[in-house]
């Protein structure tokens, strides 16, 4: 059967991974592409690198970086961050990339990821949703799609919205809860459980990992397809092996 | 000695990661064209045919680059690699967008997943996305050194289901049993992705590039 995907994922600014990696045997601690093959030589299933230069002009670090990625490194590669056009996506996989996640372009015009999909086919987009739980405590669950880091709902009802992107052509979902997002306490279960059961397309978990036992629940409870964590892996506390093999202790079906 | 490998560029996917472990795996005399020219891909010593997106787009795609031909004609005569695509256009139909003629040098369909949830009750997500397990059914040389079983990386909501069992060369378990790789003669083509496969797929790549018929 198919096995559940471990996904680290780095977040490059100006071209430098940020959160402080601290790799002992890796020379140049924020450089990406090292960090990739890191990675990849311990087993990860895909790559994401996220994109978080400030500034226009130094988006095109991230290109380079994923062509020197790509030409070494042969496992799926996702780029997201400032994706916006169809010429971003263009750009991105005629760098190497085999899909670009597509998060605030597709709350302001869904239109873009209908196009997208047709255009380079559903297999490389994802689309990233930031959800944020927005139900008081006696009410039912309910999560509303959030831009800007968090901070402004787009007033979208999040598995509503999934079901939208599924419906519009995307390949997969990344989603990060903004609730968890940097907590370490777990991803959010009843988030990623609503919506992995209402989209018939992947889901990817992120957002709140700080131990195994959490990438464990995200696909036994959460029922997610793939797992995506940073820090852990970032900060070398797991090996992405050690990972994969704490979960194939408990049952889950991973490449080893 | 050194030999020419045309990757097939019909404008539909990304071309450049199956050219750059093509390249990773040639020897370093070799050389790796990307091209849309069919008298380049009629005159190279192999071919490797990529290929994503929907069916009725990338006939579309071949026909505008006046490739049928020219693939139909590396696929009978030389070593050939159909990737993706370019395993299910060389078939005879697919049921994708309500009914697609291919390129029909294999008796077969293309067929969409139906089911949507397993035996263990576990749901089957569409597209199947990920790692999972080759089966070699036949031995063949682009085989060696890949172990039984191995996991290799896909992408598709469709898969080929052959008339002639004959040419299985590998089946993949998704809630059905399907075929994730063919073989017959010079050709063999695969369901998977060997470019995004890590280790294995670079070493399928390796024996298509060493592969004497």
């Amino acid at each position: 059967m198919l096995a559940k995907r471990i996904i680290p994922c780095l977040d490059v600014d100006n071209g430098r991974v940020v959160k402080g990696v601290r790799f002992v045997d890796i020379r140049d601690a924020g450089d990406p592409v090292e960090v990739a093959r890191r990675y990849d030589r311990e087993g990860a299933d895909e790559i994401t690198f996220l994109d978080i230069t400030a500034s226009a002009d130094n988006r095109e670090t991230i290109v380079h970086v994923v062509e020197q990625v790509a030409s070494e490194v042969f496992i799926p590669l996702t780029v997201g961050g400032g994706i916006r056009t169809v010429d971003d996506v263009r750009r991105m996989l005629n760098a190497g990339a085999d899909k670009v996640g597509i998060n605030t372009a597709a709350v302001f015009n869904p239109e873009f990821v209908k196009e997208a999909a047709e255009r380079f086919g559903s297999q490389c987009i994802v689309v990233a949703i930031d959800a944020k739980r927005v139900s008081g405590d006696d009410e039912p669950l309910r999560w509303e799609v959030f831009t800007h880091g968090g901070r402004k709902s787009a007033g979208l009802d999040a598995i509503e919205w999934a079901k939208k992107m599924a419906d519009y052509g995307a390949g997969e979902i990344l989603l990060t809860s903004m609730d968890r997002d940097g907590t370490k306490i777990g991803f959010d279960l009843e988030l990623t459980r609503a919506i992995s059961r209402a989209v018939p397309i992947p889901v990817i978990a992120s957002g709140g990992v700080g131990n195994l036992d959490h990438l464990v629940a995200g696909v036994q409870e959460g029922e997610a397809d793939a797992v995506l964590a940073a820090s852990i892996f970032h900060f070398a506390q797991y090996s992405v092996g050690e990972a994969k093999q704490y979960m194939a202790d408990r049952g889950i079906e991973v490449r080893l | 000695m050194t030999q020419t490998i045309a990757v097939i560029d019909y404008g539909m996917g990304n071309l450049r990661s199956v050219a750059k472990a093509v390249e990773h795996v040639a020897a370093a005399a070799d050389r790796v064209l990307v091209t849309d020219d069919p008298e380049q891909i009629l005159s190279a010593d192999r071919v490797v045919f990529p290929g994503q997106g929907a069916a009725r787009d990338c006939m579309a795609a071949i026909s505008d680059h006046h490739l049928n031909q020219a693939i139909l004609d590396a696929a009978k005569h030389k070593p050939f690699l159909g990737i993706c695509m370019g395993l299910q256009v060389l078939m005879a139909f697919s049921e994708e967008n309500g009914g697609t003629k291919l390129l029909q040098l294999l008796p077969g369909t293309v067929r969409h997943f139906e089911r949507n949830v397993a035996d263990n009750g576990e749901r089957l997500k569409i597209p199947h996305m990920g790692w999972n397990r080759v089966h070699h059914v036949t031995d063949h040389p682009l085989w060696r050194d890949i172990q039984q079983d191995s996991r290799f990386y896909f992408v598709h909501s469709y898969f080929v289901a052959p008339q002639d069992r004959e040419i299985i060369a590998a089946t993949t378990d998704y809630g059905i049993t399907f075929t994730s790789a063919v073989a017959r003669e010079n050709l063999f083509a695969v369901q998977f992705h060997p470019e995004k496969s890590a280790r294995d797929g670079l070493t399928l790549l390796r024996n298509f590039v060493q592969w004497n018929l």
